[in-house]
Order: C-alpha cells, then sequence, then structure tokens
C-alpha cells in the first residue's frame, strides 16, 4: 500500500515538471533570503557582543546561514533534476543519488525548524547573558584608563542612548557602583573622604547617574545628580518623576529588540520551511511516475507516483532489517575469516604430513 | 554637408537598436533613482524643518521629483521607438513624431543640466536658513509648556546627540540664552536672585549647557555646568578640554550633513545629463539611418548623421523659420484690417 499516490498522465508529468522548475527557481531566491537574514541576525548580535557574556544565541544565525546556503544548493539540483526529467536517458544518471538527495534535503530542512525552536527556546539564555555583560559593563564604566576596557563607557553610553535605557533592571544599578574613575575625586575635599568611608569596599557611591540616562522628552533640563533628594532640586519629587531620565533598563530594552527581531524572521523561515517541503513532495512524485515510465517504449503512457513505495510502517521495517543485515554481514564477514584462517591453517597441517 | 555621417548597414542598424533599447531602460532607471533621491531629500528636510525655522524652500527636492518623473516617461517612449524601429510598419507610426520628440529631450536636458546646478547652489540659502532657525531653537529650548513651541527642546536635544554638535556655531552660544524654565528656577534662593539681576534682561544665564552636548567618549562623566570655572571641578582646565562636550557646532554640522547629500545628488543628475545626451546621440542615428534605407531592400547600406545641415546653416535655418512665422502673424493680421476697412466702407 504506497503512500499517496496519485496517477500522472504524460500530460501531468510535463506540467509537474516545469511547475516545479519554476518552484525550485523561486525556492533558490527563498534560500538566499534565508541566509541574508541569517547574515543580518548575526551582525545585529555582534555589535553588541560587549554587553553580552556567552555567544550561546549566535546559534540561531549560524543555522539559519548554514541552512540557507543549503537550501540555495538543493534547489538548484532539484531544477536541474526536473530539466533532465523530460529526457528519459539523462534522467537515468540522477537515478543513485535520489535517495542520498532526499534525506539530505530533508535533513536540512527539518534544521530550519529547529532554528526557529531555538530561536524562541534561547530566550533565556541571550536574558541571563545581557544580565551579566551588563552588570560587568556598568561596572567597568569608569575604567577608561584600562586598557582593554577603556571603551567601556563609550560603549555603554551609546547603547543607553540608543535603546533609550538606564542600567541594567532600572536606574537605580548605576546607585550601587562607583563610575567615576578615582582621578576625577578630590580625595582632599570632606565630602568625597565622608562618602569613600561610608561604605565597606571604599568606593564613591553616589545617587547620581550617568548622562545618557537621560530622557531628552524631559520638560525640564535633565536633572543626573542628587535624584534621591527631593531637596537638592527646585520642585522636583523623585518619586513621582519619570520623564527625566529612561525608565526600562537595558536588558529589557535589547531582549525586546531581538527577540522583534527573531518574531519577525520566523514566519519567514516557517515560509521558506513550507516551500521547500512542497518541492521536496513534488520532486518525489516526479522522480516515482518517472521511474515506472522507464524501460517502456511509450514515454506517454500513465504512471503512477507516490511518496513512499510500502507504507510508513513497512518501511521503517525494511529499514531497521537493512541496518541489522549490514551490521550482521560486517559480523557474519569476521566469522568467516577466521573460519577460513582455520581452514587454510588446517589444509597446509594436511598438506605437509602428505608430502613427508 | 551633413554634421558626422556615419554608414549602416543591416547587422550595424541591429545593433544599435539594441543597444540604444538598452541604454533607455538604463535611463528609466536612472529617472526613477532621480526620483527616489528627490523624496529622499524632501523627506529629510522635512524632519529638520524646526530647526529651519519652517521657512526653507522646497523648490529643489519638487524640482527632482518633476525631473526624474519625466525622464522615466521621456525614456520609456524613447525605449518603444527603439523596440519598434527594425519592423517598418511599426515605425511609420512612431516617425512624424520623432523630430519633436528630439527636440522635447534637448530642453529636457537642459533643464537636467540646470537642475543640478541648483542642487549644488541651493546650499547657501539652506546655510542662512540653517542660521536663523538654530537661534530660534535655542531660544525656545526652555518653553516646553507653551504650546507649538513644546517639543523644540526634543527636537533639538536629539539634533545634537545625533549630529554630534551643540549650540550654533559652538557651545558658548548656550551661554548667552536661557535654557532653563521659570517653573524651575527657585526665585526664593540668593543665588538665583543674584543671577536674574545681574543683567539687563532679568535672564537666568549660566555657563552650563545641556546634557545633549555631552560627548560619551570623554574619559570623565560629563561636565555640563560651571563650564568656565577650572576651580569648580577637579583636575579641569577648560582652555585645554576638549572631549568633554562636542566643539563643533550644529549650523556646521547640519550644513555639511545636506551639503553632502545635495553634492552627490547634483553629481548624480549631471551624469544623467549626459546619458540622456548619449541616447538622444544615438536615437538621432538610428532614425535618419532608417529614414535613408530603402524600404524595398532592406540589407542595403544607409547613411545616419547628427544634423542635415552644418551647425551654421541649421541655425540659419532656424531663424527663418522664426522670423517667417513672426511674419506670418504681421500680414494676417494687416490682411484681417484690410478686410474689416474694406466691409466697413
Amino acid at each position: 500500500m504506497s503512500l499517496l499516490k496519485i496517477k500522472f498522465s504524460f500530460q501531468r508529468r510535463v506540467r509537474l515538471a516545469q511547475g516545479l522548475w519554476l518552484l525550485s527557481w523561486a525556492a533558490v531566491f527563498s534560500g538566499a533570503t534565508t541566509f541574508g537574514l541569517g547574515v543580518f541576525l548575526k551582525t545585529e548580535l555582534h555589535r553588541r557582543a560587549e554587553v553580552m557574556h556567552t555567544m550561546d544565541i549566535h546559534m540561531v544565525p549560524n543555522l539559519l546561514m548554514a541552512v540557507g546556503l543549503a537550501s540555495v544548493g538543493i534547489n538548484i539540483c532539484a531544477g536541474r533534476i526536473c530539466q533532465d526529467s523530460m529526457d528519459a536517458t539523462r534522467f537515468a544518471r540522477w537515478k543513485s543519488y535520489m535517495i542520498p538527495f532526499f534525506c539530505l534535503a530533508l535533513f536540512f530542512t527539518t534544521l530550519m525548524l529547529v532554528a526557529m525552536i531555538l530561536s524562541y527556546a534561547l530566550q533565556p539564555s541571550l536574558e541571563e547573558s545581557l544580565k551579566v555583560g551588563l552588570k560587568n559593563g556598568i561596572r567597568f564604566y569608569k575604567d577608561t584608563d584600562t586598557p582593554g576596557r577603556c571603551f567601556q563607557k563609550e560603549t555603554i553610553d551609546r547603547l543607553q542612548i540608543e535603546f533609550k535605557c538606564c542600567g541594567n533592571t532600572n536606574f537605580k544599578d548605576w546607585f550601587e557602583v562607583q563610575w567615576i574613575n578615582n582621578r576625577y575625586l578630590d580625595f582632599t575635599s570632606q565630602e568625597v573622604k565622608d562618602r569613600v568611608r561610608s561604605n565597606v569596599d571604599g568606593r564613591y557611591l553616589v545617587d547620581g547617574v550617568p548622562f545618557s540616562c537621560c530622557n531628552p522628552s524631559s520638560p525640564r533640563p535633565c536633572i543626573q545628580y542628587h535624584l534621591l533628594d527631593n531637596a537638592a532640586h527646585h520642585n522636583y519629587e523623585y518619586q513621582t518623576e519619570e520623564l527625566n531620565l529612561y525608565n526600562r533598563g537595558c536588558r529589557e530594552a535589547l531582549v525586546t529588540y531581538y527577540m522583534g527581531i527573531m518574531n519577525t524572521i520566523g514566519p519567514g523561515v516557517m515560509s521558506v520551511f513550507l516551500l521547500q517541503m512542497t518541492v521536496l513532495a513534488s520532486l518525489r512524485y516526479l522522480q516515482t511516475s518517472m521511474e515506472a515510465v522507464e524501460g517502456q517504449e511509450n514515454v506517454e503512457v500513465d504512471t503512477e507516483g507516490y511518496i513512499l513505495e510500502k507504507g510508513v510502517k513497512e518501511t521503517v521495517k525494511e529499514l531497521k532489517e537493512k541496518l541489522l543485515k549490514l551490521v550482521q554481514f560486517g559480523q557474519v564477514d569476521a566469522a568467516a575469516e577466521g573460519q577460513g584462517a582455520e581452514d587454510g591453517a588446517s589444509a597446509e597441517k594436511a598438506a605437509t604430513p602428505e608430502s613427508k | 554637408m551633413a554634421l558626422m555621417k556615419v554608414k549602416f548597414n543591416l547587422a550595424k542598424r541591429v545593433k544599435l537598436a539594441q543597444g540604444l533599447w538598452l541604454l533607455y531602460w538604463l535611463s528609466v532607471m536612472a529617472g526613477i533613482l532621480i526620483f527616489s533621491m528627490g523624496l529622499f531629500f524632501k523627506i529629510e528636510l522635512r524632519k529638520r524643518s524646526e530647526m529651519m525655522d519652517n521657512n526653507e524652500s522646497h523648490f529643489v527636492p519638487n524640482l527632482l521629483i518633476l525631473v526624474g518623473l519625466a525622464a522615466c516617461g521621456i525614456n520609456a517612449f524613447g525605449g518603444k521607438v527603439c523596440h519598434d524601429s527594425l519592423d517598418p510598419i511599426k515605425f511609420a507610426k512612431w516617425k512624424p513624431m520623432v523630430k519633436n520628440y528630439l527636440a522635447g529631450c534637448f530642453a529636457f536636458s537642459i533643464i537636467l543640466f540646470l537642475t543640478a546646478l541648483l542642487c549644488f547652489t541651493m546650499q547657501i540659502s539652506l546655510h542662512f536658513a540653517l542660521a536663523e532657525g538654530l537661534k530660534n531653537g535655542m531660544k525656545y529650548y526652555r518653553d516646553t509648556d507653551t504650546p507649538g513651541r513644546c517639543f523644540m527642546k526634543r527636537t533639538l536635544d536629539m539634533t545634537q546627540i545625533e549630529f554630534r554638535c551643540c549650540g550654533n556655531n559652538n557651545y558658548k552660544d548656550w551661554f548667552e540664552i536661557q535654557w532653563i524654565s521659570n517653573r524651575y528656577l527657585d526665585f526664593n534662593n540668593a543665588e538665583v536672585k543674584d543671577r536674574v539681576m545681574s543683567n539687563v534682561e532679568g535672564k537666568y544665564l549660566m555657563d552650563s549647557v545641556p546634557f545633549s552636548c555631552c560627548n560619551p567618549a570623554s574619559p570623565r562623566p560629563c561636565i555640563q555646568h560651571h563650564l568656565t570655572n577650572n576651580t569648580a571641578h577637579y583636575d579641569y582646565d577648560h582652555h585645554t578640554e576638549d572631549l568633554n562636550i562636542w566643539t563643533r557646532g550644529c549650523r556646521e554640522a547640519l550644513v555639511s550633513y545636506y551639503g553632502g547629500m545635495m553634492n552627490s545628488i547634483g553629481a548624480f543628475v549631471l551624469l544623467d545629463v549626459l546619458m540622456q545626451a548619449g541616447v538622444m546621440v544615438g536615437l538621432k542615428y538610428l532614425t535618419t539611418a532608417l529614414e535613408t534605407s530603402d524600404p524595398e531592400n532592406p540589407e542595403c547600406e544607409s547613411e545616419g548623421w547628427l544634423l542635415e545641415k552644418t551647425v551654421k546653416e541649421t541655425v540659419d535655418d532656424m531663424m527663418a523659420k522664426i522670423k517667417k512665422l513672426g511674419k506670418g502673424n504681421q500680414v494676417e493680421g494687416e490682411g484681417e484690417e484690410a478686410q474689416a476697412v474694406a466691409t466697413v466702407s
């Protein structure tokens, strides 16, 4: 009982081949698009690599790029097979490659689905990576004189300005680190000495934030320092003030941004996946219907096409038997060799006493 | 004596027609590009129209849009003529229009050239519009409670951040205006009262700049206030400090941004003028070669030229035609008068 059998007249075969040829070229383009999307996502992730701790999330764009390239190759092959299918002699040379080709194509197409699933599954990993990366970024903000970290300040400032965010979770993260370098602190001043001595680690902590946290939409000039002191500024109450600084944390802002990109890419990849599956199914039908024509004198005869020659269960059983045979064949071979060596030895032994 | 005569056999004619058809389609794409560049320029001007005091002239981008569309149309028509040129039946219906079409093309090329010139010269007017607009922008920076001006602060902050600039000519422009709204000044405070009374107009002036002037590349946290007072900050010398805030003025930044854009658009339009001239020449050769070819014997050799007579003779011919047109009107006028006189008498 073949799986999904369909009758194909000669006309239908020709139409199938033509339609498949067009479809395979469309699939080439969508494969190239998938590759492009993968490259775009990778560059965007790379741009903010300084505030990410691990590179786990890069698996998604890498998969997309690999799948895109493979898809282009597979579909070009499918197009060639299609072109050759009209000529029985040329089509015959593809015969032995068809099954491995289908297996490979199916493998890469499922990888597409895997990439989509990963893009959602890796979100917690992305968030964790950003959490650690931003924490370090804020900690090293002041180290503009330490080689390897001297651009941390500029990176964090530009990030906060561009994504309209402040701090890791919110602006209060800046209160817990010293973000002003000791070079710019006057240690002879009483105020500085008090602050430094008031905490265990000897850090100069202020209830202030860098200028990049300032929100340009605020109606009043930005208040950066003495944020928790209502008396320090005229007509200011920090509990109700919400336009002065950016309220969002940078981790949330970046996660939203990247998930937005991946949610946009998702449906695109899904449609490419469906297109690819259609191409493969049509190719399978074309192949099986053309195989039935083989060896016949009248090329225009009606034939049947199917997905699997026997039912799913039977095909799986056959595959298992084949695999077992291969394994057994290996064992039998080794046993036979061992047996043959013994026989040879005993034959020699028998021969030598005779010759004596 | 024709100008620049060239012999054409059938193969050459066919090649000329094919090459010309391709060039016409390239010109159509160039026309589309000019249209989109005009659109882009218009949008960019609109985006910063508040910086230009809503006073900027949209003449050049509008002209670019029109010219781009016209180029598309003209070149598409030329391509169609080219396509039909090798089939004598189809070409016969286009033949009478070719002369006027070429004259139109010539006029269009002149318009294109003038557009390119305008692109280059408009920068001057933009310079003045920006100077005026930025001055007013800074004046209204604090009016976040005045309807119609409440977004000036945000616009100016975003501009300074995006273009990495501060003030009109430089950051000192902020010292001359009051950029903090009175709502946020405590008039009971002695310091505030001193400052306000210290100048004639009662403005609260400081040697400070808004946060958007801060340079993120500075190694130290941004110093916004008391900029000219070295003792107010530890290890600070305002004469040598150049990384703290942006040193460039916004007028210069915006002018160079728009200037770059307009220079590239102008250069591209000039290239398009050359392309238009090229296709005009090609079409003239093609049509004259087809005219002189024998319809019964398509494979004969024919000649193509740019002008039927020499330049001098062609110009004389044109002047004579124009004079005749002028005289023709006069004679007609006299004739009518004579008739009127005759009927009256």
